[in-house]
Order: C-alpha cells, then sequence, then structure tokens
C-alpha cells in the first residue's frame, strides 16, 4: 500500500504565522480536506503550531528562524496507488504565491534488506507509537 | 522518461480520482450506467490525445465533464431525441453545473453497480471499474481471470442495468440494498485478505480498494452503523498485512505475529471507526470489527481476552448463525477455558464435513492435549481440502512437525 505524506509549507512570515489563517483560507483548506476524505484517500492529517524549537548537540534554539518561509504548517499522510496520485492530490491543495507543498513516499519496511528489517523489529515485541487519525 | 510517459501517467491519475464522480453525474443526466461510462470513457481518451499537447488542464475534472458532455449532445442529437429518456437530457445538461456533483448521485451509482440483478462477479467488477477507478485488465489480473471475461462480465452488466430504473433505492429497501452494497465491497477485501486461489496468500491492492470503497460509503452514509462497522473490520483487518506472511510467502497466523509490525495507524482509525458503529449498535460487521479489536489492542497473543472474544462470537451467532461463527467460537472457547471445553463445544455442536478449517482447527485443539497422532491426520485431512497452495504448506508443516 503506497502511503505519502504530503508536507505544507505556507511560506508566510513569523508576523502572517502569529496572526494565524484567513477564513477564507481555512474554508477553502477544508473543502481540500473533505475532498481527500470522500475519495478514500485521506488516512491522516494536522496543522501545526509555528513556534518552534530545534535541538541539536549544541543545544536547544527556540524560533522564529529567519528562514520561516520554509517551516512545514501541516501535513496530510494519504493513501494512493502511486507517485503520480499523490502529485495530482498536492496539486489540488489551495495555495497561494508563497506557498508550496512536498510529497514524500513514506517507507514500508518490505522495502528494506533483510538484515535491516530485523534490526528494525521491536525487542519487546511491543507496538511503537505512531500518529493518531 | 519522455514528457509523453510522464502526462499520460498524471492522465492516468486523474482518471482513478475523477472517474468516479464523472460518471455519477452523467449516469445522473443519462438515467443509465452503461451510457454514462461509455461517455465518460470517451471523454478520457479526448484527454489521452490533446493533453499531451496542450499540457494537463488547471481543472481536469471540470474539462473531463465537459468533453463528456459534448459526446452526451452528439450522442442525444444521433438518436433524436426519440423518447422522452433522452429529451429528459438535455435538461439536465442545460441546468446542471459542470462540477456539481451531489452525494446522492454517488450513491446511486453504488446502489446501481451492486444491483440484486447483477451477478455477485458482475457487482464485484463493475463496482471496481466505476467506483474503484480500475481497468479491466486490473481488475482481471486482481482476480486472476482472463480480461475478456472481465470484460464480458461489464458489458453483459451494462445491459442488463439499462433494463432497470436509474435511481437510490426505496426507503423501504434501503437497508437491504445497503447490506448489499456492503457485501460486494467486504467480498473485494477478503479476495484480497485471504485469496481462495491462487498462489499468493494476500493480495494487498485489493484489500486497499476495498478500504478506500468503505471509507468512500462511509463520507456518504455515515448515519449507517454497518458501513462504519464494516469500515472498522476491514482498517483492523488491514493492519495486520505486513505481518501476515513470511519472507518466503508461507502465512503467518494470528498468534505468532510480529505485533510491532501491526499498522497502528490503521488500528487507530479502525477503533474510532468502531466507536462511531457502537454509536448504532453493532451489526454483523460491527461484532465482528469488535472482535478484531480485541486482538488489536492485545500486546501479546497472550493478553488477549479471549472470554471477550467467546462472548462476542455467542452474540455473532445469534445474528448471523453459521458453521464458519461457531467453530470460531469453539477456537474462542479453547482459548479461553481450555483446548478440553473447545474440543467438547466443536464435536457436540458444529457440523462442518469437508471443510477444511474444521479440521485444521479440531488438529489444534487435539494437539494442545498432547493427542498427536489424532492431530497429525487432521492436518493432514485439512490440507487435502484447501485449494490454496499457500495454505496447503502451512498445514502439510504442522502434520510433519507431529510425525
Amino acid at each position: 500500500m503506497a502511503r505519502f505524506m504530503l508536507f505544507m509549507y505556507p511560506g508566510a512570515s513569523a508576523e502572517e504565522l502569529a496572526e494565524g489563517p484567513t477564513l477564507e483560507a481555512v474554508e477553502a483548506m477544508n473543502r481540500y480536506n473533505e475532498e481527500l476524505a470522500k475519495a478514500g484517500a485521506l488516512l491522516a492529517l494536522d496543522g501545526l503550531r509555528p513556534e518552534a524549537a530545534r535541538v541539536s548537540a549544541s543545544g536547544v534554539t527556540d524560533g522564529p528562524y529567519s528562514e520561516a518561509k520554509e517551516m512545514v504548517g501541516g501535513y496530510w499522510i494519504i493513501q494512493a496507488k502511486d507517485r503520480d496520485e499523490a502529485l495530482e492530490w498536492a496539486k489540488r491543495v489551495p495555495q497561494d504565491a508563497n506557498s508550496f507543498v512536498e510529497v514524500r513516499q513514506i517507507y514500508e519496511l518490505s522495502e528494506f534488506a533483510e538484515d535491516i528489517q530485523d534490526a528494525a523489529q521491536l525487542s519487546t515485541g511491543e507496538p511503537p507509537h505512531q500518529t493518531s487519525a | 522518461m519522455t514528457d509523453r510517459a510522464a502526462t499520460q501517467r498524471a492522465i492516468e491519475a486523474v482518471w482513478r480520482i475523477e472517474s468516479p464522480r464523472l460518471i455519477a453525474a452523467l449516469a445522473r443526466m443519462m438515467r443509465d450506467v452503461g451510457v454514462a461510462e461509455d461517455l465518460a470513457q470517451d471523454a478520457l481518451v479526448a484527454a489521452l490525445e490533446k493533453w499531451p499537447q496542450s499540457g494537463v488542464p488547471e481543472n481536469p475534472g471540470a474539462w473531463l465533464m465537459t468533453a463528456a458532455k459534448h459526446r452526451a449532445i452528439d450522442l442525444m442529437r444521433r438518436s433524436r431525441m426519440r423518447d422522452a429518456k433522452h429529451a429528459e437530457i438535455g435538461f439536465f445538461m442545460a441546468v446542471s453545473a459542470v462540477d456539481e456533483v451531489g452525494e446522492d448521485d454517488l450513491l446511486s451509482l453504488i446502489f446501481t453497480c451492486c444491483h440484486p440483478v447483477l451477478s455477485m462477479e458482475a457487482r464485484v467488477a463493475l463496482t471496481l471499474r466505476m467506483l474503484g477507478g480500475l481497468s479491466t485488465p486490473e481488475i482481471a489480473r486482481a482476480f486472476l481471470v482472463p480480461e475478456s471475461t472481465v470484460a464480458q462480465r461489464i458489458v453483459r452488466a451494462k445491459k442488463a442495468l439499462a433494463g432497470v430504473p436509474y435511481a437510490a433505492p426505496e426507503p423501504e429497501e434501503l437497508a437491504e440494498r445497503l447490506a448489499g452494497v456492503l457485501e460486494v465491497v467486504y467480498l473485494i477485501f477478503n479476495e484480497g485478505y485471504a485469496a481462495t486461489a491462487g498462489e499468493d496468500w494476500v493480495r494487498p491492492e485489493l484489500c486497499e480498494d476495498a478500504l478506500r470503497l468503505g471509507r468512500v460509503i462511509s463520507t456518504l452514509a455515515p448515519r449507517e452503523g454497518e458501513v462504519w462497522g464494516l469500515l472498522a473490520l476491514m482498517e483492523i483487518q488491514a493492519s495486520r498485512i505486513g505481518a501476515r506472511v513470511a519472507r518466503d510467502g508461507t502465512p503467518i497466523l494470528l498468534a505468532d505475529q510480529d505485533r510491532s509490525r501491526w499498522d497502528r495507524l490503521l488500528i487507530q482509525r479502525g477503533l474510532a471507526a468502531l466507536r462511531r458503529a457502537e454509536g448504532f449498535g453493532l451489526g454483523v460487521y460491527g461484532v465482528q470489527a469488535a472482535i478484531a479489536a480485541c486482538h488489536a489492542r492485545a500486546r501479546s497473543a497472550a493478553d488477549t481476552d479471549w472470554i471477550r472474544i467467546a462472548a462476542l462470537y455467542e452474540t455473532l451467532g445469534r445474528i448471523s448463525p453459521s458453521p464458519v461463527v461457531e467453530l470460531n467460537r469453539v477456537v474462542a472457547i479453547g482459548m479461553a477455558f481450555g483446548p478440553e471445553a473447545g474440543l467438547y463445544h466443536l464435536d457436540a455442536h458444529v457440523d462442518l464435513d469437508g471443510y477444511h478449517l474444521l479440521q485444521s482447527v479440531r488438529g489444534d485443539l487435539l494437539e494442545r492435549l498432547g493427542r498427536r497422532g489424532e492431530a497429525r491426520v487432521e492436518f493432514e485431512r485439512a490440507a487435502s481440502l484447501t485449494a490454496n497452495a499457500a495454505e496447503r504448506e502451512l498445514l502439510l508443516a504442522r502434520a510433519e512437525a507431529l510425525a
């Protein structure tokens, strides 16, 4: 089953992000989400708050960052037959001149070599936590 | 890869997304599913001719709809509006906006594809083709039959439907017709989940198609409990697909599966759908989903709430009695109260002569009671009765282990 993650990059400035989306933008996005659901393609989606912190070996840096336009604003997980169908859905995301959508296919365990698959197997048999839908 | 090939694939992707709505809207206008599908196909051919040069249009769905409508007008002129049915079309085309596809249109299309005048094979083929966006070769591959067989089924089905008024069912027959639709969807799912023929035990693409149909129907008929029940059942069962088959293609039974490979996203979706179903009172699919949920919630096979599962099978046996349900109840009783109780219930209440799963379950109970010789005979009989190669291997291996 091919699964894709669509990342929304709203391309908004820090001020615009702080203000939040307009009613029109929310309505347009809602229509899009409904279209995905009605086609049976939607598995999960979430919008992300703009406050960000980056954690690295050198410590924690709080946002906003200068390259705020390259921040993820939300994501969808969709089921699609192939990459072309995922791209077709991405083309339908309501966008403005500054935004873009990145399409990434989700790895299936079966794509990896057998030793990697075995290493990925959890020793406890405990299911890994995944996003709720 | 050439641009042309890329465009071709983009067109196929657009088709998969747009064709159900396109056919549904055309069927409403033409009052005939067969004609609607032919018109939609004509529009696809037009796109395949034009788009490689012009590029994929901004709103490809609207483009396809316009192209199909032009062909509808041509068709109407040729038929010189000889009957009232076609006179009506002019009116419909004048008033219906291009992108106006109501949910009722899609529901009518689903009910028509699953109409009781059609054979089960025809319902499956039509549903996958018109609602799943699958091509005839894809359907043929999925069901391991020649393309010509599927093509014939579709042609015959369209003919049979020409004599049936195109409409959603009357309220008094709605429940029965809806059950018929869900049956078709679950049949598609099961053919993918536990193939009855062929070399592969699972064909995930078919499960995916069925799940998608189930999700579509849940948005169209959200007040029908069994719609959610079936969706829950399919989501939870599908969550185990990655854990059900070993690398060499042999099936892995539920108890032996690596639960870390169960798909948590599908389980969460399934449990959410089950909660919706419970709000309406559980039917046949809902109870089965509740059973599947017991397994999904168990961290290990040993943690499984078999007492609850046995009780749910008893409920299922009351709403929908069948030998298979009784057999599963036997398994649950055996797990909840021990193999002796299971064997007692099986021999006292179940009659499934010549059904391979009976021998398999009986073998399992006997093995747990230490009656190895008898167990081996049962597994061998079960192996001789199944038509699925992978399953036969598994059963023979179990018999071998008892030698």
